[in-house]
């Protein structure tokens, strides 16, 4: 089954798509200790190629070829139309340093962006610089730390994060060097307001929360947390991983948070690209607004009636500096997000979360019975279940490996910790009924093998074009590369 | 419109094994007086609607495949990307799927990443890369912290030359504020003229890491095999940022002895985008494996004896190692690597030397020929690539102008970031550029000076 590499695949002499011949007079190349000796690139033909990477499509399981249930990754069907606007010739050919009066339509988009995301959130003020999730959250927490320092506040050094959160979050914090305290959850999945209450002192930069949490929990006690975290001088980030449960539902500005980051390649449909490109922008209150990353899109002229506004770039007074080169993920992020926001209006937006809520709550209705789901009540657009079957060994992972069988993606596993064998599934609103049904049913099907047939799932999966993988050896041996340099000492 | 597939019926049937009477009463856990905002957006488009909506505003900007020439650089190139990149990439199997967490169904995805992988590794001459970074910056920012790791913060000076990029250095200072790190080497008042190795007395035992550009921003190749030597011997690491384009002509550096080589992918089939998504490459020495950031695919086999491909090293990454994670990253620019894959296969080892060689010429007749105007001259007397900086009589905004009403993109105001470069122009030239394009810039300056 296996494909061969595209360096196995080279042949000398062979050639893809070839360029013209210079078309002005020679100049000669600097002296020969500046250049280099060879170029060890593939030569193949463009047939070559379009039959090597078509034979690699085809080993990949997709939204597009089936349901993907992966827990906090929101893996919703990536609208076809999002895929034109986001190459029209206009965004695709434009450069990043034009002057602006060429580039307003691109501005203007942005400008409107930030709005809608204002809108959507109910915060003061949105940056689409950052590249990702995690870009975001880290241009959050240092938009925190800017914030308690030009205060005069040295002494904040402490982060609070509960136990179910994702590990970009206290990731982010130990970038800058922060201590993070781990706050665990109560009975009912909630933050223990306990625990949060000790922690709360004036050595607190903030506390990093995921509401819904990883749970897929709405906290009860949401405001109690936040007054509670504003009280000892802190600041709310919320992490927007779960945006997608909050669409017209509630507005995490309205909550009291300070900042938060968008998932544009979750919530508002920007397709994952086998781990990315993602695009994170941040949304903040008031307090922050001052602190964001430069530039941002404003407004320099206003317009009058027969004349559009002048859109451009503007530097927050206090900004953290720049996150990366450039605006941000414009053509493959805003774009894309821009168009999906645009298509749903505030109406279509809410049914997105009431389906995505809809549908989380039906999955785990129907398996209730079969599977046990510790924090269990209403839940978001996601929730999680322990992978274990009374009476058998089987274990999360090989229930996951044997969903393969039936065709499913399989959820999340392993993820939050603080759930035994834990399984956390998100179905998302572009799901019907007769699929998460055909889900739910291969998972009681799998239940009952686990019983009858356990190493039936151990060994799966089996009717896939691989099997599993040799992890120790790949880590053991590290082969990172299709051939090895020259001089290489693979001793080392 | 949305893109919810679930009827009225059903959805009734499906409340009713939930337990609940409407879709509100899903939503009781959120604070009453918060819960169900009016959001105030604009009314639902239809796709119909959406399509003419973005068309409009993207030909309401003036693109460089038609509406304008350009001669723009600065850290994002007009190249020409075969078809086929973009036809592999819209492969919804590519394209629609998450991070090969499950490797049983993702041998698409982690194939391409190994094939990146490997190309990258042989074009800057290093033992592995991984699997890419937001951008060039950022994977600068990233080599920091890599070093800063190699030493556990016991070096706490980075070095890094005036002649790097302004955003990248922008970058690294807002990743590194909370990192007590002098970042030394780039004052305003720095000798743009010197060689590499005026960076040397700052050098010390003290110095994690120093970086350098290559070509520099200027577009000059300098040979950084002295500066690297040097700082080897006092124990620090250097990083070059690459131009990948310019690797298929220049001696790597690779053979320089770097020990972290990063850049901007953007050139190698990834369109500009107005600046973004694209990507930024990151290869190192493999004895610096454990402590670089992003992600990391191996080969291994499976359970069938089929060679096959997985995420490897996932311990050094933020989901298991949380706070002491070197770096928070968990995304790569996976169908971006893939693209860049793709384009990099297609064209080859012969097309990219092709595609080199007419930068290196346009951009050396453009020089040639800007210079022949009087009052107009190059700043620098160092072999340079394909972008090269010019300096006028009179300020480059009001040059910009004058070209723009002539249809053409004119080069980057140095000025802006530099303060000794005022009246000086950064000019990028690819092989976009055809000679009718160079001549008619050319003449256009004649007439702004004259």
């Amino acid at each position: 089954m296996t494909e061969p590499t595209i360096f196995d695949l080279s042949s000398p002499g062979r050639t893809g798509v070839t360029f013209p011949k210079p078309d002005v007079p020679h100049f000669d190349l600097p002296d020969e200790s500046l250049l280099r000796d060879d170029l060890p690139l593939p030569e193949v033909a463009e047939v070559d190629v379009v039959r090597h990477y078509m034979a690699l499509s085809k080993y990949n399981y997709s939204v597009d070829g089936g349901f993907y249930p992966l827990g906090s990754c929101t893996m919703k069907y990536n609208p076809k139309i999002n895929e034109d606007t986001c190459r029209l010739p206009g965004f695709l050919f434009t450069h990043p340093l034009q002057p602006i009066e060429t580039v307003q339509g691109n501005l203007l988009l942005m400008y409107q962006m930030q709005e809608w995301l204002k809108e959507i959130s109910g915060f003061a003020a949105v940056t689409l610089q950052p590249a990702a999730g995690a870009h975001g959250e880290f241009c959050g927490v240092l938009m925190m730390r800017a914030y308690h320092k030009a205060r005069g506040d040295d002494k904040r050094i402490k982060m609070l994060i509960p136990d179910a959160a994702h590990g970009t979050n206290p990731a982010s914090a130990g970038m800058l060097g922060m201590t993070v305290k781990v706050i665990p959850s109560d009975a009912r999945g909630n933050v223990d307001l306990d625990a949060l209450r000790a922690e709360c002192d004036d050595t607190v930069v903030g506390m990093m929360l995921t509401n819904p949490n990883t749970l897929g929990l709405f906290d009860e006690n949401i405001e109690e947390v936040v007054k509670l975290v504003r009280n000892c001088g802190g600041l709310m980030y919320g992490d927007g991983a779960n945006l997608n449960a909050l669409l017209g539902i509630v507005r995490p500005g309205d909550l009291g948070f300070d900042v938060m980051h968008f998932n544009l390649h979750k919530t508002f449909a920007v397709p994952h690209g086998g781990g990315g490109p993602g695009s994170g922008p941040v949304g903040v209150s008031e307090r922050l607004a001052d602190f964001l990353p430069a530039p941002l899109v404003g407004i320099l002229e206003d317009g009058e009636e027969d004349i559009p506004p002048l859109y451009g770039f503007v530097t927050p007074k206090h900004s953290i500096g720049r996150m990366k080169s450039f605006h941000g993920h414009f053509g493959g992020g805003l774009v894309r997000a821009y168009t999906y926001i645009a298509m749903h209006g505030p109406d279509g937006l809410r049914d997105i979360s009431n389906y995505a809520v809809l549908n989380a709550n039906y999955l785990a209705a129907r398996l209730r019975g079969t599977f046990k789901i510790p924090f269990d009540r209403i839940c978001m657009h996601e929730f999680v279940m322990e992978g274990r079957v009374e009476g058998s060994d089987v274990r999360a992972l090989d229930i996951s490996k044997r969903l393969m069988d039936y065709n499913f993606h399989p959820p999340t596993n392993y993820f939050p910790l603080i759930v035994r064998e834990a399984l956390m599934i998100e179905p998302t609103e572009t799901e019907n009924k007769d699929t998460l049904d055909r889900f739910a049913d291969a998972l009681i099907k799998i239940a009952g093998e686990a019983k009858a047939d356990p190493d039936l799932v151990k060994t799966a999966p089996h009717t896939t074009p691989f099997g599993r993988m040799d992890e120790v050896r790949a880590a053991r041996e590290l082969v990172l590369c299709c051939w090895l340099p020259e001089g290489y000492d693979s001793e080392q | 419109m949305t893109y919810i597939p679930t009827s009225p019926k059903e959805r009734d049937a499906m409340l009713e094994t939930v337990g609940v009477k409407s879709l509100d009463a899903l939503f009781e856990a959120v604070p009453a007086k918060y819960r169900f905002p009016k959001l105030n957006l604009p009314p639902a488009l239809t796709e119909m609607e959406a399509a003419s909506l973005l068309s409009e505003l993207a030909s309401s900007n003036e693109n460089v495949r038609g509406d304008l020439v350009s001669f723009l650089g600065a850290g994002m190139y007009n190249h020409y990307v075969p078809s086929v990149v973009n036809h592999i990439i819209s492969r919804g199997e590519f394209y629609t799927a998450y991070t090969p967490y499950q490797p049983e169904i993702s041998q698409g995805t982690l194939q391409g990443i190994f094939e990146y992988q490997s190309l990258m590794t042989a074009l800057t001459g290093m033992e592995l890369s991984n699997a890419s970074h937001y951008d060039g910056a950022t994977a600068a920012a990233e080599a920091v912290n890599l070093a800063f790791a190699v030493f556990r913060g016991k070096r706490r000076k980075v070095v890094v030359s005036p002649t790097v990029h302004p955003q990248y250095r922008e970058t690294i200072r807002t990743y590194t504020q909370g990192m007590d790190l002098a970042v030394a080497g780039d004052e305003a008042d720095s000798d743009l003229q010197a060689s590499p190795e005026v960076l040397l007395p700052l050098i010390d035992q003290d110095t994690a890491l120093v970086i350098v550009q290559y070509p520099d921003f200027f577009g000059r190749v300098f040979d950084y095999t002295r500066l690297i030597e040097a700082a080897h011997a006092e124990g620090a690491l250097v990083c070059v940022v690459a131009n990948p384009t310019a690797l298929a002509l220049f001696k790597t550096p690779g053979a320089m002895g770097a020990d972290i080589v990063v850049g901007e992918g953007q050139p190698l089939g990834l369109p500009m985008w107005y600046g973004g998504p694209s990507l930024g490459f990151f290869t190192t020495r493999k004895q610096y494996v454990h402590k670089m950031a992003g992600r990391l695919v191996g080969e291994t086999v499976d359970s069938r004896g089929q060679k096959s491909y997985v995420l490897t090293l996932t311990a050094r990454e933020q989901h298991i190692k949380r706070e002491k994670a070197t770096s928070n990253i968990c995304t790569n620019q996976g169908l971006l690597a893939l693209a860049s894959a793709v384009y990099l296969s297609t064209i080859g080892k012969t097309g990219l030397q092709q595609v080199a060689n007419l930068c290196y010429q346009k951009a050396h007749y453009a020089a040639a020929e800007l210079s022949k105007i009087e009052g107009v001259g190059l700043c620098f007397s160092q072999p340079f690539f394909h972008e090269f900086a010019v300096c006028f009589p009179k300020p480059v905004s009001e040059i910009n102008e004058h070209l723009l009403e002539h249809g053409i993109l004119g080069g980057y105001d140095l000025g802006q970031d530099y303060p000794a470069l005022e009246d000086h122009m950064l000019v990028a030239v690819t092989e976009m550029n055809s000679k009718e394009e160079i001549d008619l810039f050319v003449e256009v300056v004649k007439e702004v000076l004259s």
